[in-house]
């Protein structure tokens, strides 16, 4: 008679665990630091009991039943919560192998005298878990885009800081490439804080922009053109030589914009739109 | 997998319609929770069709359907019609390009305000536009 | 029928539009607008468009059509109160307005007007003597 797998894993559940315990404790790429003992046992013995409870002799073969739902679920969250903690994916991915391991050398232990069955079982628990491996891996990668991801509209946030530098003169230095995603926030928080704080001139700096190709020019154009439909001026500043070289020769116009070199001389510019003049003070010059 | 978690269709018949299929439009994005600039650029996206569908075809249906794909989720809209049809596609794509008295601006532009865009028609048969626009797209 | 109020201001005419406009009433205002700049002769008409929330290519084009109808009469049009969200939009459609005078708000359009209007006077009074 056929050994049912159900059956042993159900009956020597304990066993399974403290060997698996056992050799994610062993193991050198453990992470106490990042979890402790007690929860990893908690963890694994979770796992262990939605495996005994779901796997039967038939589905052991069938990796896509509905069966393993919950120990996919499972699986899902462990390495989800990895990916968020900080985990690598080797030390991801070694849980469910250890898992493995532990589930082979059960079998060796309960059907040493029966070599081929032994072998035939070893086979299709090898395929299940090295799928169950693989789901892992894909949940372990999606949870570290979701980082990404977080990250990303995060820098995107600090990295488009609108400026009231005067009374009605608002500066934006922007840093980093300009993508079409990109400008979309710059645009929005541009013309937002326009509307807030009822500015009519805005500067536009791009020293901290690190090349600019037709696309970049295109989006900056756009920038502009939103600003004065708006109703308010945009200056661009902080245009290096090296910019202006590429930009004649990409054939870009910038014509109907106003560009200026530096920072400096584009709020010089704005101050003179609105008809005020920095002077030094009479005092001052009374010192000397 | 794209999921379609809601719809809702009306008919587009007269000048009219126009404000109400916008409005419907907008109703539907507050709901889901899109951002101002993104529900204003579907609603607009939305008004140059129904209004292409009454300037060529006379008539024609929009479905507004919610839809889910992972974690994004976003709005879709069809807009049919029984009209003359559009015999070159491409062309009807290209910036400043138009049949009628228009600016040209219609399809390519409406392209451009949305993440998805297609088209399909045949000539004496009618047009099915279909656009797209995720939440956060 | 919907109409939108024309209202005269010295000089200048001011329209303020509250609804969504369809396509009748842009037109018809398009029409009473001219019709009214060419009765009062008025050197100016404001636009104050806070209050839409949706400009197509349709509205798009009545307005830069008002634009241009009005300055082949002699007057100037200044949009006002643009909202952001109808600003990123109506660019990424493709209509920039080129021609079409704007303003933040009721106040500074006003004020633009009357730069305009002032700077005609004084060409008109000393045609030798160069302003700009």
């Amino acid at each position: 008679m056929a050994t049912s797998i159900s059956q042993l894993l159900k009956n020597n559940k304990s066993t399974l665990l403290d060997g698996w315990i056992q050799k994610q404790l062993t193991n050198e790429s453990l992470r106490d630091d990042l979890m402790t003992n007690d929860e990893l046992r908690t963890q694994s013995e979770e796992l262990v009991n939605a495996l005994a409870k779901s796997l039967t002799d038939e589905n052991i073969t069938q990796v896509d039943s509905s069966d393993f739902d919950e120990v996919f679920e499972i699986l899902s969250t462990i390495s989800m919560s990895r990916a968020r903690q900080g985990f690598s994916p080797r030390e991801t991915g070694l849980y469910i192998f250890s898992l493995k391991e532990a589930l082979i050398d059960l079998l060796q232990q309960k059907l040493s005298e029966n070599p081929t069955e032994l072998f035939e079982l070893s086979q299709k628990l090898n395929r299940l878990l090295d799928n169950f491996g693989v789901l892992t891996f894909e949940t372990f990668i999606k949870g570290r885009e979701d980082v990404i991801l977080r990250q990303t509209e995060e820098i995107s946030d600090i990295s488009t800081p609108v400026i009231q530098i005067w009374d009605g003169i608002l500066a934006l230095p922007i840093i980093g490439t300009l993508d079409s995603s990109r400008t979309q926030v710059v645009m929005e928080n541009l013309l937002q804080k326009i509307v807030d704080t009822g500015s009519s001139i805005a500067i536009l700096d791009i020293s901290g922009v690190p090349a600019v190709d037709s696309l970049v020019a295109q989006h900056l154009i756009k920038t502009v053109s939103a600003t004065r439909l708006m109703g308010a001026d945009c200056i661009i500043s902080g245009i290096r030589p090296e910019i202006a070289q590429t930009v004649v020769h990409l054939g870009i116009d910038l014509s109907n914009i106003i560009t200026k070199a530096t920072m400096a001389s584009a709020l010089k510019h704005a101050f003179s739109m609105h008809r005020l003049a920095v002077k030094r003070h009479e005092t001052e010059k009374k010192g000397f | 997998m794209l999921m379609t978690l809601s719809k809702d269709s009306m008919s587009i018949t007269r000048e009219q319609d126009v404000v109400p299929c916008r409005n419907r439009v907008k109703e539907v994005a507050v709901k889901i929770g899109m951002g101002i600039v993104n529900q204003t650029k579907l609603v607009t996206a939305a008004s140059e069709l129904v209004r292409n569908i009454l300037r060529y075809a006379d008539s024609g249906e929009v479905l507004i359907e919610v839809v889910s794909k992972g974690r994004e989720s976003g709005i879709r809209l069809t807009f049919s019609d029984k009209g003359p049809g559009i015999a070159d596609i491409n062309l009807a794509m290209q910036d400043g390009y138009s049949t009628g008295r228009s600016l040209g601006l219609g399809l390519p532009g409406t392209k451009r305000l949305v993440n998805e865009f297609d088209i399909k028609s045949t000539v004496g048969q009618g047009t099915v536009v279909t656009i797209l626009k995720w939440k956060n797209g | 029928m919907d109409k939108i109020p024309i209202l005269r201001m010295g000089p200048f005419l001011l329209v303020t539009i509250q609804i969504d406009l369809y396509d009748r009433l842009a037109l018809n205002l398009e029409t009473d607008l001219i019709n009214m700049v060419h009765k009062t002769g008025a050197r100016g008409v404001l636009i104050d468009i806070s209050a839409v929330s949706i400009v197509d290519s349709f509205m798009g084009r009545i307005l830069g059509n008002i634009a241009s109808m009005t300055r082949v009469l002699d007057a100037e049009t200044v949009v006002v109160g643009m909202q952001p969200a109808v600003a990123i939009t109506l660019i990424e459609l493709g209509l920039s307005l080129h021609g079409v005078h704007t303003a933040l708000d009721v106040e500074r359009g006003m004020a633009l007007l009357q730069t305009k209007h002032s700077l005609d006077d004084e060409m008109a009074g000393d045609d030798a003597d160069d302003t700009e």
